[in-house]
């Protein structure tokens, strides 16, 4: 979501984030909501924070309930008489999401399984050479799929996923073959997707269909009931109601209401089901593509977003396509394609946004002969993630690491980590200071106790100083896909080098290592462009041309490279366009035009305040994603006051405010045509055009290995019973069974209250851009717990006592802040405390205190393989 | 002289981010208390404590939650010097070190400044003490180099929901007004302006909306200026020397008590 428009919003609601403390200054826009025109905050915490200092309500939750409240939520919608009666949430729902989409008649619900899917297998995936993929167990999402009648008849047979990374010697399904086989000649591509397209999905627009989407949403959160919001997540049942009023209150043809997260609700064990239930909340609200609505993914970092655009991601490469994996059917270009591309909707153009990056790869030496230089690209083995990675780290398996702006020596499990560590034979730590990850082979706790000897530790450790961000040229992606040029005000002091440089220049460096070889495998290396020279020396000597990195991100015609390219519909898919990140394309469409240093905002009355001409958002500089939802089916703006991109009969185009993210000329009244490619197969009136079948997704067919819908389950280590189903927790939840990282077991009396983990405004991360900081330190220069009085009285606990802190992994010593901003909860008729702790510290820079990320366990998501910092349990004593 | 300019400082929308004090400790160049190794107070996120000679901004944090937590609120509050129009610090400068600029603000110019500590124990607010770097008396100058360069003092420039807002005094009282009155319409009955007219002080330049009584905000209800007291703070003074000498010495046992 556009942050800048959380201004239009009628509620916003701040859950899983505490967004006012973490991302302040994005946290401007819901206060000009609020000062502006009266918006209402909405605050769902575990914890009374600043957030909640801002908030019109308060909503209490235990850490890790979530889904609870969501599905609640979504439950009192379905059932609520303004829901049901106002035309403007039927017109979004039957015309705009799969709720009228039949499902498969295999499939069957948590409703009938005891709180599990159908299609639940043990997990045999691993192989010797990576056995750390950490699955328990994995799901078949064959009985998930869209009911679609004609199927047999024309021989399609739809794509089965298991979970993650296990699919070695499962036979690629008989549509894939024949579109691999179609494909094994090279380009064009056309008749690959053409064999992909599937039969078309059975609707039925009254929503009656008992396996309608809807109606399996009806019974599936039926249970989420106001009681049970209250039983599972602690929140005051009139608390809950007030909130859900409020959301449906401000949501209709003429409001919108915006919600927020960041990482609470990413590190769980189901953290993207988490997400999803919040996205079908919105969905069935109405609340997308339209000023003031959706969901806002709070990023931290200045370019996280950045980081997974172009990524740093193990499982993906530049603009979401999928890692080539040496354990899927990706053997050949002709096979990657044939299993990764959607035939209908936009991903349909996947072949040229393949094509053009892996030219951005192997530029001339790329071609139709060679499968564009497929063979050379790395493949991946597993998940080769933070945690499989430390664990493999831990036994032996990794022999070097680069860490740049990182600190895994604070990282999750820590004192595994630091153990991991002492098994590379070199480390290289790029960063400011001197971090814990840098010194940790003398100043850890283990060597600094005489547990562990340096002079045992074979790790040879490198440092690097890193230039700061002011002292070299590059762009940010903000937390909503807008690319900022940054331009050089200082140099940089000494040795201090930019990323850039480090990166440059390792890589020239590994191009000479391997120039002479004559071995297949490193032909990769020898083909590799790596060619980002300035044409004017700039200092210091070595540094590379930032624009001639995003001029490669942004692709020019191959024979001609001056000509840069304007936007992804020039790519192509027989090597003629170079096109490093198809989604980047256009940010530097000329060589004298880098749209991510244009400044030029928006006069304050001018409607809509997209602001397309500051810097360059992708894709195509578009503001808000979807935004053909803003106009009804018929192309008309919902309401006058949500205005912002409609169908025009006179010029016969789409226009408005923003850049309207849809064919422009495609008219509301299309029909779509059956049998289509791209997006001539989707109707005039489907504004999701990424989804194949351009339908927002109440019900998630495939993408997510974890359930069709979201489900409360409690987290990997809970002090409570799950209230909702027999099903404990996640079936298919990675646990890296490792020594060092054991699980308490549900209800463990050692282990009795829960812990939630956190950030402060005043530090950063793990500490390494703020704890050298005097101006910063002084804040916040003390490790703290934050604790109820109820609970501190019961043990005995003074404010600013020292406290110790233990879970099944480690112990730490904290000062307790006691304080009424944390609550005992009353969860299925028992009281469960809850205690909190910023993570900030570590035992280098000005201040220092305890490293709270010891606690933690490895445990993980099954999709994205996200620990779970925000929900275990502990103990707590005074020290 | 150009306009009376001030800040307007609205608590209700402040979200304790503590912006505001980096941005100024990194504009005036003032150190951090102890290197940043100072301690944790253990009340609330409030570690700085107080306005000093080195802090000249301070946000409060102020917990007020009732024991069932039905009523809670978290008060945060960015303080700073008020600027008065009648300054008691400027009055009992003894070496015209205080000044009134041209943007009718009051600066303490450190090259004139003895360090007699008179201003200190003249402000009823308690803004100004000694920067032991300086050991000089010292306080927010409402960025005046910035001002005399056309820019906007730091902190309100880095404050990221406008909570501090910076202008021409008269505009910022016709703002705050205004928000007053929207705060009242949407049930927020608490809400007033402290110093924002001349009954106090004359009117303070940097002046607050709050929705508490001023003493929960550290401030006093109706600050005096010390010539009002000059023939009672005689006979105080000698008082209050006594009292002094006696705490002081408490203290000096306390102190060597202490491991």
């Amino acid at each position: 979501m556009h942050y800048r428009s959380m201004r239009d919003s009628d509620c916003v609601v701040v859950m899983g984030s505490n967004m006012a403390e973490n991302h302040p200054v994005a946290f401007r826009w819901p206060m000009k909501a609020k000062v502006e025109h009266g918006a209402k905050i909405i605050h769902v915490d575990p914890r009374f924070t600043r957030t909640s200092a801002m908030a019109d309500i308060y909503a209490p939750i235990r850490a890790g309930s979530d889904i609870a409240f969501l599905g609640g939520l979504v439950n009192f919608m379905l059932n609520s008489p303004r829901w049901n009666e106002d035309p403007f949430f039927r017109s979004f729902v039957v015309n705009y999401t799969n709720a009228a989409t039949i499902i498969s008649e295999d499939f069957r619900d948590t409703e009938q399984l005891e709180g599990v899917f159908s299609g639940l297998m043990k997990y045999t995936g691993d192989v010797k050479e990576w056995p750390y993929n950490g699955f328990l167990g994995e799901y078949e999402n064959k009985s998930w799929q869209y009911a679609r009648s004609q199927g047999k008849s024309t021989g399609w047979t739809g794509a089965t996923q298991k979970s993650g990374e296990q699919e070695a010697g499962d036979e690629q399904n008989e549509t894939q073959q024949r579109a691999a086989k179609l494909a094994a000649g090279g380009p064009p591509y056309d008749k690959l997707v053409q064999v992909l397209v599937p039969p078309s999905a059975e609707r039925d627009e009254t929503l009656q269909h008992p396996r309608c989407v809807f109606q399996i949403l009806k019974r599936h959160f039926h249970r989420y009931t106001p009681e049970m919001v209250e039983r599972a997540t602690g929140c005051p049942r009139d608390v809950f109601e007030r909130v859900a009023h409020a959301i449906l209150d401000n949501s209709g043809a003429d409001r919108t209401v915006s919600f927020a997260y960041a990482v609470a609700w990413t590190q769980h064990t189901n953290g993207p089901q988490v997400i999803g239930c919040c996205a079908l909340l919105q969905l069935l609200l109405g609340n997308y593509g339209r000023p003031g609505a959706g969901i806002m993914a709070l990023r931290g970092h200045c370019s996280i977003q950045g980081s997974t655009d172009i990524p740093t991601l193990y499982h993906s490469i530049h603009g979401y396509m999928a890692h080539p994996s040496a354990m899927s059917q990706h053997a050949s270009l002709a096979e990657w394609l044939a299993a990764e591309t959607q035939a209908t909707g936009y991903w349909a153009n996947t072949p040229k946004f393949m094509v053009s990056y892996l030219k951005s790869m192997y530029g001339k030496a790329a071609t139709r002969e060679n499968d564009f230089g497929y063979d050379w690209h790395p493949k991946i083995i597993g998940d080769h993630s933070h945690m499989p990675m430390f664990v493999a780290m831990n036994e032996g398996r990794v022999k070097g690491m680069l860490c740049i702006g990182q600190n895994p020596a604070t990282s999750l499990n820590a004192r595994l980590e630091r153990s991991a560590l002492r098994k590379l034979e070199w480390l290289v730590v790029k960063d400011n200071w001197l971090h814990e990850t840098a010194t940790f082979w003398k100043n850890a706790p283990e060597v600094r106790a005489g547990e562990v000897s340096t002079a045992d530790i074979a790790t040879e450790v490198f440092f690097f100083p890193a230039a700061q961000v002011a002292e070299y040229d590059g762009s940010f992606t903000n937390t909503f896909r807008m690319l900022q040029w940054h331009f050089k005000a200082a140099e940089a002091p000494g040795d201090c080098r930019s990323d850039n440089w480090f990166t440059y220049e390792l890589g020239k460096r590994l191009k000479k290592l391997y120039a002479q070889s004559s071995e297949k495998r490193d032909e990769g290396f020898k083909n590799l462009v790596w060619d980002f020279e300035p044409d004017k020396p700039i200092s210091p000597p070595g540094e590379p041309s930032a624009p001639k990195i995003l001029k490669e991100i942004n692709g020019y015609t191959s024979d001609e490279p001056g000509k840069h390219l304007g936007g992804f519909d020039e790519l192509k898919d027989d090597g003629s366009t170079t096109c490093a990140s198809w989604i980047y394309c256009g940010v530097f469409p000329k060589p004298d035009e880098n749209r991510s240093a244009n400044r030029q905002p928006d006069p304050p009355d001018a409607p809509g305040q997209a602001q397309l001409g500051w810097a360059w958002s992708w894709p195509a500089n578009r503001r808000i994603m979807y935004n053909r939802a803003s106009a009804d089916p018929q192309g008309k703006p919902w309401s006058e006051r949500k205005k912002y991109v409609w169908w025009d009969e006179g010029k016969k185009r789409w226009v408005g405010y923003d850049v309207p993210d849809f064919p422009l000329e495609k008219p509301p009244t299309d029909k779509g045509k059956p049998g289509a490619t791209g997006m001539d197969a989707l109707p005039g009136t489907a504004p999701f055009i990424m989804k194949s079948d351009g339908y927002g997704w109440l019900y998630v067919p495939n993408g997510l290995v974890d359930g069709p819908l979201p489900a409360h389950y409690e987290p990997a280590e809970s002090p409570v019973r799950n209230p909702v189903y027999k099903q404990q927790s996640s079936p298919v939840y990675k646990y890296w069974k490792t020594a060092g990282n054991p699980l308490a077991s549900i209800g463990d009396p050692k282990f009795p209250y829960v812990i939630t983990t956190y950030r402060l405004t005043e530090h950063y991360l793990a500490g390494a851009m703020s704890r050298w900081n005097p101006w910063l330190t002084e804040l916040q220069p003390e490790l703290f717990v934050e604790l109820s009085p109820e609970l501190a009285a019961e043990k005995g606990i003074a404010n600013l006592d020292w406290v110790r802190i233990s879970s099944p992994r480690a112990q730490v010593r904290a000062k307790a802040l006691v304080t009424r901003r944390l609550r005992p909860f009353t969860i299925d008729g028992r009281t469960v405390h809850q205690v909190g702790m910023p993570w900030h510290w570590g035992y280098e820079g000005v201040v220092t205190g305890d490293v709270v990320n010891e606690m933690s366990s490895l445990v993980g998501d099954p999709n994205v393989s996200i620990h779970e910092g925000k929900a275990f349990v502990c103990n707590v004593e005074r020290a | 002289m150009a306009e009376p300019m001030g800040f307007f400082t609205d608590t209700t929308v402040c979200i304790g981010c503590k912006a505001c004090e980096v941005a100024c400790k990194q504009w005036n160049q003032l150190p951090a208390a102890e290197g940043g190794q100072n301690t944790l107070s253990g009340d609330s996120y409030d570690n700085t404590r107080k306005l000093d000679g080195t802090h000249w901004r301070h946000v409060q944090f102020i917990e007020q939650f009732s024991e069932d937590r039905k009523d809670g609120r978290w008060l945060l509050m960015s303080d700073v010097c008020k600027h008065c129009v009648q300054a008691g610090c400027l009055e009992v400068c003894p070496t015209n070190a205080i000044i009134r600029t041209e943007f009718d603000t009051v600066v303490i110019q450190s090259d004139v400044c003895n360090g007699c500590k008179a201003c200190i124990a003249a402000c009823p607010f308690g803004v100004i003490d000694i920067n032991p770097v300086s050991n000089t008396a010292q306080k927010c100058t409402l960025c005046y180099d910035r001002l005399q360069n056309g820019m906007e003092p730091a902190c309100s420039k880095a404050c990221p929901t406008d909570s501090i807002q910076f202008g021409p005094v008269k505009e910022l009282r016709e703002r705050a007004t205004k928000r007053v009155g929207q705060l009242h319409e949407g049930g927020e009955k608490r809400a007033y302006l402290y110093g924002a007219d001349e009954k106090m002080l004359g009117g303070l330049n940097s002046f607050f909306l709050l929705v508490d009584r001023p003493e929960v905000y550290k401030l006093p209800p109706d600050p005096q200026l010390p010539s009002r007291n000059v023939p009672m703070s005689a006979l105080f003074s000698g008082l209050g020397a006594l009292v002094a000498g006696a705490i002081a010495l408490v203290n000096f046992r306390n102190r060597t008590k202490e491991p």
